[in-house]
């Protein structure tokens, strides 16, 4: 069945239409913003989705691709008047470079779970040191961006130009995460996340599928990069290779699903809204934080599956073991 | 059909192989016996393209394989259903199936599994549970029939009885030589001696990475040797 005809693809259609005219129908910017931000999340978590998620191999760097697709595209801007059209493909391809990088390092010592996990948060390290250090990303001054708005800038003076392009982001991340589905390539991913050596018996090549799979993770990250740059006009190495930001890409798609195609986007959907709400209620410093965490522990330890488990069918876990 | 002369290989710098000599004709059954440590696993992952082997041929139906990517062997028809059962847990019994089939076999993906139903019939009811919460017995039957979705012409079974009972370990040869009377070739690696030899047509014995003992199985079951290092008798 196309997506098209699928009830999955029509709540899809109604979901973009909706999404479309939500500017014209919230007048408040402050709640564009925050729903820019809610897609800007959303798509980032889909980037690690794609690795993390599908291809199982957990990651503490996604913020490596953001940050280096964030200063591509910067310094293309600001050192050589490369307009950010051109800036986010090579934003695109700066990330996908590094994922190429970190991947092949990684992948080719056979690095795993936890390994890979740490690997990549020292990665993270390493470029943020390395950003702060050099001249051509300004080191610890950072990038400013000039000021100018305009299509051709990327730069909007109303936050629902941001908000367009942030919803174009996640449709496409969508339209990559259900293509990831159905192909071979998706299965092959799957395959390497469940068992990796069952994959390779069966004729996967995992260290060639899981390089294609942190490059499109990485290519992702670029693009988002770009986004937070021309949004926000600057970018630093703290803001670049934060931590926290790579938590936050997982923490994201573990809350709304690993592995699955809307798992990101309601997962960012519950996480900033859950937050925003706190903030609003609870004036006491620190306990929105409190309430926050909670409720993650609590979505955490009872949906395994994420948020997504609540909508999926449970006939597949039942069954029971017989004797055999 | 499979045709190893001279193979040296191993892990790393570390040699586990040493001038092995095996062959494996078409339809037959070729145990492959050995105690833990002898090399069965390093020898299936080299003619599975797992491993790169450090010297020697391979040959399936004439052609070379020795280093040949994973993929490629599998594609030409030689499939390995890995030790330890290793199905993907978080997919259906029927997703594991069809797994098998991407790299081979998958125009006749839904003959095949009415096929592996047909052969292995309790998983009928199953078809929708996830392979992880299934028993050992079920686990293996899938994982086997994950392998018989590609289509294989020479499948290698890696210690396909480990941590069965008595009871299903029995009922499990049974099955390897109903697939086998289909015309599939196959290895089977087991350190169960008397079950293998019942089945096979062919055996090879390794010890310390080299062939020991070989013959047909009607034979090795009465060597003195064999006997003695294996069934304490």
């Amino acid at each position: 069945m196309s997506l098209l005809k699928s009830r999955t693809g029509i709540l899809v259609m109604i979901g973009i239409i909706v999404s479309l005219f939500v500017p014209v129908f919230v007048a408040n910017k402050f709640y564009i913003d925050i729903l820019s931000l809610i897609l800007f999340s959303a798509f980032l978590g889909q980037s690690w989705n794609i690795l993390g998620g599908y291809a199982g191999q957990f990651s503490f760097g996604g913020v490596i691709f953001f940050g280096t697709g964030a200063y591509a595209s910067s310094i293309l801007l600001t050192t050589f008047g490369i307009d950010p059209w051109i800036g986010i493909f090579a934003a695109i391809a700066a990330g996908a470079l590094a994922g190429l990088f970190i991947g092949f390092i990684s992948f080719r010592y056979g690095l795993r779970g936890s390994y890979f996990a740490l690997i990549t948060l020292a990665f993270s390290e390493v470029f943020r040191v390395i950003a702060n250090s050099v001249e051509f990303t300004g080191g610890g001054v950072g990038i400013f961006i000039e000021h100018a708005p305009g299509i051709k800038n990327l730069q909007f003076t109303d936050p629902a130009g941001y908000y367009y392009m942030a919803l174009v982001m996640v449709i496409i991340s969508l339209a990559i995460a259900f293509w990831l589905e159905r192909s071979r390539f998706g299965a092959y991913l799957i395959a390497i996340r469940e068992n990796e050596d069952a994959a390779e018996a069966l004729g996967v090549n995992a260290f060639r599928c899981k390089i294609y799979a942190i490059m499109i993770t990485g290519a992702m990250g670029g693009a988002a990069g770009t986004f937070y740059a021309q949004k926000y006009l600057y970018i630093d190495p703290p803001i670049a290779y934060s931590i926290g930001m790579s938590v936050e890409m997982l923490l994201v798609t573990i809350v709304g699903g690993m592995g699955t195609v809307f798992g990101p986007l309601i997962g960012s959907f519950v996480l900033h809204t859950v937050n925003e709400v706190a903030r609003h209620f609870i004036d006491t410093p620190g306990l929105s934080l409190i309430v926050y965490g909670v409720i993650l522990v609590a979505i955490i330890g009872f949906l395994p599956n994420g948020l997504i488990g609540l909508f999926k069918s449970q006939k597949k876990q039942t069954g029971g073991k017989s004797d055999a | 059909m499979l045709e190893v002369k001279s193979l040296e290989a191993g892990y790393g710098l570390v040699q586990v192989l040493r001038g092995i000599d095996l062959n494996v004709n078409s339809g037959e059954i070729v145990a492959v016996l050995g105690s833990n440590g002898a090399g069965k696993s390093t020898l299936n992952n080299t003619i599975s393209g797992l491993y790169k082997p450090f010297a020697g041929s391979i040959q399936f139906e004439g052609q070379e394989i020795s280093g040949m990517a994973s993929e490629r062997i599998v594609e030409m028809g030689l499939v390995q259903v890995p030790e330890g059962r290793r199905v993907f847990p978080n997919l259906s019994v029927l997703e594991n199936l069809e797994m098998g089939s991407y790299r081979r076999g998958k125009g006749n993906r839904a003959k095949n599994i009415e096929h592996i139903l047909e052969i292995f019939p309790r998983l009928s009811a199953r078809l929708k549970q996830l392979a992880g919460t299934l028993s050992g017995g079920e686990q293996q039957m899938v994982a086997i029939g994950r392998g018989l979705m590609a289509e294989p012409r020479l499948l290698i079974l890696d210690e396909p009885s480990l941590g069965l009972s008595p009871l299903l370990v029995e009922q499990m040869f049974t099955l390897i030589k109903k697939i086998n009377n289909d015309g599939l070739a196959i290895v089977l690696v087991e350190q169960n001696v008397v079950q293998s030899l019942a089945v096979a047509d062919r055996a090879y014995v390794l010890e310390n990475g080299e062939i020991a003992l070989s013959g047909p199985a009607s034979e090795l079951i009465d060597d003195a040797q064999l006997k003695k290092s294996y069934l304490g008798i």
